[in-house]
């Protein structure tokens, strides 16, 4: 069960994944079918309510609390930004608000692409993150545990 | 591959001259097609920098020595050359800017904020860059004017007539843009130019996609301002050029306060300095435009109408390999283009193929290209746009088409 494992041991697994790959096709290639198998955002949410400003794409995060624990939901219009949302969904999603909030996050940085898009330096993705660390620490506020 | 068509137009010499395009991308040789953004520099620019720095650097215009003469002369033969490149009349009406964007907003602030009465009128059209725009909006609603716009048809061809419907006697300036920088098209300036006259209207025509491969000449363009980056024009950054009539330039208050632009100051009151200074405050970009000069004789050397037939060449030879794939829209596909390539693919976003194509050693350029208000008006939220100039070749399209197909299987 997902719910039962930590972030750093999610981000592990992953970082390892990436690491079978040798080439940039096959690592990109993964990413993509990663962003293709990400559930479909429900159209409601694909609004500028849920909308996070990068630079040429677009992303939607919808995040909702159950048990305690934080769960997110999203999309992107670009199909590698796309497998970068479903890749920190794999990692935050299910974790508690106090853990997400905490979180270091390497994953991205540790998975070898080489793209601007993939380091947590670019606007897209830190403000993606921004995002998920911002809705999850709204719900450990009002739940504190 | 095709050969080289241009009888004498040696592209490995040039290709020589260009130090940047030895250059390994992600393990390959790099392919450079975002000249629309900015062109790669000459050695002689890079020289010229160097040079300047290591034996005559001094502020211009002002001291009586050996280096300041040297610098000043140096300073000064850039603005001859950018005359001869444009055909202007006078040195004088050559001003030394930022770039395009200072050089427009100096036009709509220097004359917008003294001449534009509530309900006067400004055309632009749906080409422009938002250098283009923006100026104008500011300075519309800081005096109550109104700005137009000529609308386009679906492969960004202005709209004629609409724009002659638009003229009327309450039009007092009209700023368009000579060559879109998102689609290439050129757009016809001296038809413009000859119908904005008839109405008294001032026309600035933003030439930084033109000024590279088209040849230019104000005086017979009959244009009131002219605006082109160095940068664009194989220069340094920071290089803007500012040309305008001199009788207009002279009527115009200036821009900024301070050193260069006086004559004399008192607490009371502060004379101008005469033409270009009196719009030159402060110490300008000294090395920068001293190093301009050496990239308008690289263009100058070759000929600008042979670039312009190798580039024709390459934007021709390019167009006929993306119409054969699948999906793919020339956006712009028009017969009268500068070397630019701007293109969508059904179900493809523009930044994937941007990050797969840069894994590949290939820079293109990917967005709304500054020009938000043609993407909306085109349907789209951006283009990838190849852009070609003096030293692509023919091989850098076979491979550019090659990773093209290669990135569109992978996000298939
Ligand atoms: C048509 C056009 N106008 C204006 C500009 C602005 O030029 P700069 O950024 O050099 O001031 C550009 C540059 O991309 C352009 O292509």
């Amino acid at each position: 069960m997902q719910e039962t494992r930590s972030i750093a041991a999610i981000e592990q697994e992953l970082t390892e994944d990436f690491a079978m790959f040798e080439t940039w096709e096959e690592k990109y290639e993964y990413l993509i079918d990663l962003g293709r198998k990400l559930p479909m955002l429900d159209a409601s949410f694909k609004t500028d309510d849920y909308k996070i400003k990068g630079c040429q794409s677009s992303v939607w995060i919808h995040s909702y609390h159950k048990d305690g624990l934080v769960y997110f939901e999203g999309d992107s219009d670009a199909m590698i930004v796309k497998g970068l949302v479903s890749l920190m969904i794999q990692v935050l999603s299910g974790q508690k608000p106090a853990d997400i909030v905490q979180a270091p996050l390497s994953v991205i940085e540790n998975t070898g692409l080489s793209s601007h898009l993939a380091q947590t330096r670019s606007n897209g993705l830190r403000a993606m993150i921004k995002q998920m660390k911002l809705d999850a620490s709204v719900y450990g506020a009002s739940s504190p545990q | 591959m095709m050969a080289e068509s241009q009888s004498g137009y040696n592209v490995e010499t040039i290709r020589n001259l260009f130090p940047i395009l030895n250059r390994k991308v992600k393990g390959r040789d790099l392919i450079y097609f975002d000249n629309a953004a900015t062109a790669q520099k000459p050695i002689q620019v890079i020289e010229a920098l160097t040079h300047y720095y290591s034996h005559y650097n001094a502020n211009i215009h002002r001291g009586l020595h050996t280096l300041a003469d040297e610098a000043t002369a140096a300073f000064e033969a850039t603005r001859h050359s950018i005359q001869h490149f444009i055909g202007a009349a006078v040195p004088e009406e050559i001003i030394f800017t930022k770039g395009t964007t200072e050089s427009i907003n100096l036009v709509a602030s220097a004359w917008g904020n003294t001449h534009l009465q509530k309900g006067d009128e400004i055309i632009i059209s749906s080409l422009e860059h938002h250098a283009n725009i923006v100026p104008w909006q500011m300075v519309a609603e800081a005096r109550g004017a109104q700005l137009r716009v000529i609308p386009i048809d679906d492969n960004g061809v202005l709209d004629m007539e609409a724009f002659q419907n638009m003229l009327n006697e309450k039009t007092r300036f009209v700023s368009i843009v000579h060559a879109s920088n998102a689609l290439g098209v050129i757009n016809p300036v001296e038809d413009i130019i000859t119908l904005a006259h008839k109405f008294d209207a001032l026309v600035l025509v933003d030439a930084a996609q033109s000024s590279v491969h088209l040849e230019l000449d104000v005086q017979q363009l009959d244009c009131d301002f002219l605006v082109f980056s160095g940068h664009k024009i194989y220069g340094p950054t920071g290089t803007g050029i500012l040309y305008g009539k001199k009788a207009l330039l002279e009527m115009l208050p200036p821009y900024q306060g301070g050193g260069e632009m006086i004559k004399e100051v008192t607490f009371e009151k502060t004379t101008y300095n005469e033409l270009p200074f009196k719009f030159e405050a402060g110490t300008p970009n000294i090395a920068d435009f001293i190093a301009l000069k050496p990239a308008v004789d690289f263009i100058q050397d070759i000929g600008k109408k042979n670039i312009h037939a190798h580039e024709d060449a390459l934007l021709r030879y390019a167009t006929e390999k993306l119409e054969t794939i699948d999906g793919l829209h020339i956006r712009g596909n028009v017969a009268n283009k500068v070397s630019v390539v701007s293109f969508t693919i059904d179900d493809i976003h523009p930044q994937d193929l941007a990050i797969l194509l840069d894994n590949q050693g290939i820079a293109v350029r990917t967005g709304h290209h500054c020009a938000q208000p043609l993407m909306k008006r085109l349907g789209i939220v951006g283009t990838t746009r190849a852009s070609f100039a003096a030293y692509n070749t023919f091989e850098e399209i076979d491979i550019f088409a090659q990773a093209l197909n290669k990135s569109i299987k992978m996000l298939k």
